[in-house]
């Protein structure tokens, strides 16, 4: 059954039908609804809801959560996703998994509550410090909050590593129908590996922390490291196509954007004009699969995203393999799917330069 | 009279400290009391940046290392988590009292059911012995070569008092730079472990503790400080004990 | 006299001297062995030792044990 829901609503449902029994958080906008709708739901499922003094004690008890075998999330935005940088450093260092959510705002600094996509550089070149990848999914419609909760967590899993949800605050703000996936449970019990006093299997206990700290004879950590991303880059990689087959010009653009880029193609379409649209679902891995089906035999690719110097502009162009780029940062303003068709006509025309 | 004085069980390897150093003494009778309450098999730890991460390679339970001062916000996660485990930190006091007040308080804030231990040498000992929140006044450090000096850095910080503001279960002080005070030191301890085991609310034992090394003193006259100057600025006993209010 | 069965875990020892500031019955010296880690180490007269336990509950490195 369908229900009307906004879409930080939807995410926060989600996150508790697929068994996260531990939310820690601190109200920051245009997150706040994840945290207020988990202050009175969780209790009802059995969890723990902690809003924490600081977004550092957040993340913190989430990896505590999550290292005793708990699904746990926290979520934040900007300024406040920055604060979260070393937690989810050491999550990944640590190898234990985690959902943190941003729902992105705008702007540098102290920036702003409106709409924006401006933490694309921070979410998917490992923010804090290094050099490690997380794992991105970007939701672009209210049933995509609920549901990419499930996909994050079980992707945590399997891989062992913390997992990022980058919303925005559009998708979190709309009202949206959505089919609320049916609720899971999860055991804190599931693995071995996680911290529930020590066993026959670990004598001496278990030791969580980084590999390189606690044993110094870890020679194999540099290709262990290497060896995890270049798996999760094989293997995690999404995205959805809009129109692709016979496109000239491919618009590329996630979360709120894309939404908008969807309705520039129905419109290009109905000018004749061969648009499409390549959908990153994930932004790490940046689906470069999808694009080396592209390269070269389109025109051109057309980065469209909600920030004032353009972010995502730069992965398309890294695995563009020549192909021209454009780049329409569109600012604090929402993209408009008539101004799209109108650049797009220009580009086809020779009419603007690319940026890469 | 029969003494029987054993290494514990749940110290695996000989530990890595200083000579001298405080530290060993303290997870000696961390893991006495769990042998002693027979806790091991269900006990989680939480250590800090800075030397306690060395507790990792001598004290046989499940431990996790925490960021620096998040060790408390962790634990917490932890014994929400695991409600049945026994939780506890191992902080020194650069890690608890600078960098973590803010998780150090709200922890007690909260009443978490958790034992928090802050091993309090007054200095950053595994940076090198820069000058911490409870530095003597006076005292000479690689930040306060002159000494600490009230005026530039303020007083020490008296953790005790500023937990004592907090409905908590217990708040004890406790030093191992004599006989005496070690065996004080581990009923200090075990009693912060029964009353959380009895889910009576947040626990905290500080713990003086000799930094030979940073202090640039023979082990015996760090000792001989602690009796003469820093028990004057931090004295020991029990603050919180029975008065929790739930 | 007492005989008690005191055992020193020497490799531990890291030289620091509690033990023998704290023995009232002066049964532990320091003697001129360097062990493994490079540190003098200390050794007892069972002579002397009546197994009270002290030098166990001051020493930082798990050196000592004694059974009655």
């Amino acid at each position: 059954m369908k229900k009307l829901m906004k879409g930080n609503y939807a995410l926060a449902e989600g996150a508790i039908r697929a068994g996260c029994r531990l939310f820690a958080g601190y109200p920051i906008t245009p997150q706040t609804e994840i945290l207020e709708y988990l202050s009175s739901h969780m209790a009802e499922a059995g969890g723990t809801f902690v809003q924490t003094e600081s977004e550092l004690a957040g993340i913190n008890m989430v990896i505590g959560a999550a290292a005793a075998g708990a699904r746990a999330m926290t979520s934040s935005s900007g300024p406040g996703f920055s604060l979260k940088q070393e937690g989810i450093s050491y999550l990944s260092s640590m190898e234990v998994p985690a959902v943190i959510v941003d729902v992105m705002r705008y702007g540098i600094g102290l920036g702003n509550v409106v709409l924006g996509q401006a933490d694309y550089f921070q979410v998917t070149k490992g923010g804090g410090h290094g050099g490690y990848k997380v794992p991105v999914y970007a939701p672009a419609s209210v049933q995509e909050n609920a549901d990419f909760v499930f996909k994050a967590f079980d992707t945590a899993e399997a891989y062992r590593t913390p997992v990022i949800i980058l919303s925005d605050a559009a998708i979190g703000q709309m009202m949206g129908s959505v089919e609320l996936p049916d609720p899971i449970e999860h055991d804190i019990n599931k693995f071995d590996w996680t911290l529930k006093g020590r066993d026959a299997r670990h004598p001496t206990g278990r030791k969580m922390t980084d590999v390189i700290y606690y044993d110094y004879a870890f020679d194999d950590y540099d290709p262990h490291i290497r060896a995890r991303y270049a798996k999760m880059h094989d293997e995690l990689q999404e995205w959805e196509e809009v129109e692709t087959e016979d496109a000239e010009l491919l618009m590329v653009a996630y979360g709120i954007s894309s939404r908008v880029c969807k309705e520039a193609v129905r419109l290009a379409r109905g000018e004749g004009i061969k648009a499409g649209l390549l959908r990153p679902i994930t932004l790490w891995p940046f689906p470069e699969k999808a694009m080396t089906k592209f390269n070269g035999r389109i025109k051109g690719y057309l980065s469209v995203e909600m920030n004032a110097c353009g972010q995502m502009v730069e992965d398309v162009a890294l695995h563009a393999g020549g192909t021209k780029v454009y780049s329409d940062p569109t600012g604090r303003k929402v993209a408009d799917s008539e101004d799209l068709v109108a650049l797009i006509k220009d580009i086809l025309a020779g009419k603007i330069e690319e940026v890469f | 009279m029969a003494i029987t004085k054993q290494i514990p069980d749940t110290i695996f390897a000989a530990n890595s400290f200083c000579p001298g150093c405080g530290h060993g003494i303290v997870i000696r009778l961390i893991a006495e009391v769990l042998d002693e309450m027979d806790l091991s098999d269900r006990t989680i730890g939480v250590l800090a940046v800075g030397c306690s991460c060395l507790v990792n390679r001598t004290l046989a339970v499940d431990l996790m290392q925490s960021a620096h001062g998040r060790a408390t916000a962790a634990a917490a996660g932890i014994k929400r988590t695991r409600p049945g485990n026994l939780v506890f930190t191992y902080q020194g006091d650069g890690d608890a009292i600078s960098i973590g007040i803010a998780e150090t308080l709200y922890s007690a804030q909260r009443d978490e059911k958790i034992t928090q231990i802050i091993v309090n040498n007054g200095v950053f000992g595994m940076t090198g012995g820069q000058m911490s929140p409870t530095t003597l006044v006076g005292q000479r450090t690689a930040t306060s070569e002159k000494g600490r000096n009230s005026e530039i850095n303020g007083d020490p910080v008296n953790i005790m008092k500023l937990l004592s503001q907090f409905n908590t279960a217990y708040l004890a002080r406790g030093s191992v730079h004599d006989a005496a005070n070690i065996l004080k030191t581990k009923q200090y301890i075990r009693t912060a472990f029964e009353l959380q085991m009895r889910g009576e609310g947040f626990t905290c034992v500080e713990v003086i503790s000799p930094c030979p090394t940073n202090w640039h003193m023979t082990p015996d006259q760090a000792v001989e400080r602690i009796a003469n100057e820093v028990l004057e600025v931090y004295p020991l006993g029990e603050f919180v004990k029975g008065e929790h209010q739930k | 006299m007492l005989m008690s069965k005191i055992e020193l875990k020497t490799e531990n020892c890291k030289g620091c001297g509690n033990c023998i500031r704290n023995c009232r019955f002066e049964a532990l010296a320091f003697n001129n062995e360097v062990n493994a880690k490079g540190y003098r180490i200390v050794t007892v007269d069972r002579d002397k030792c009546v197994g009270c336990g002290m030098c166990y509950t001051v020493c930082p490195d798990y050196v000592f044990s004694i059974e009655d």
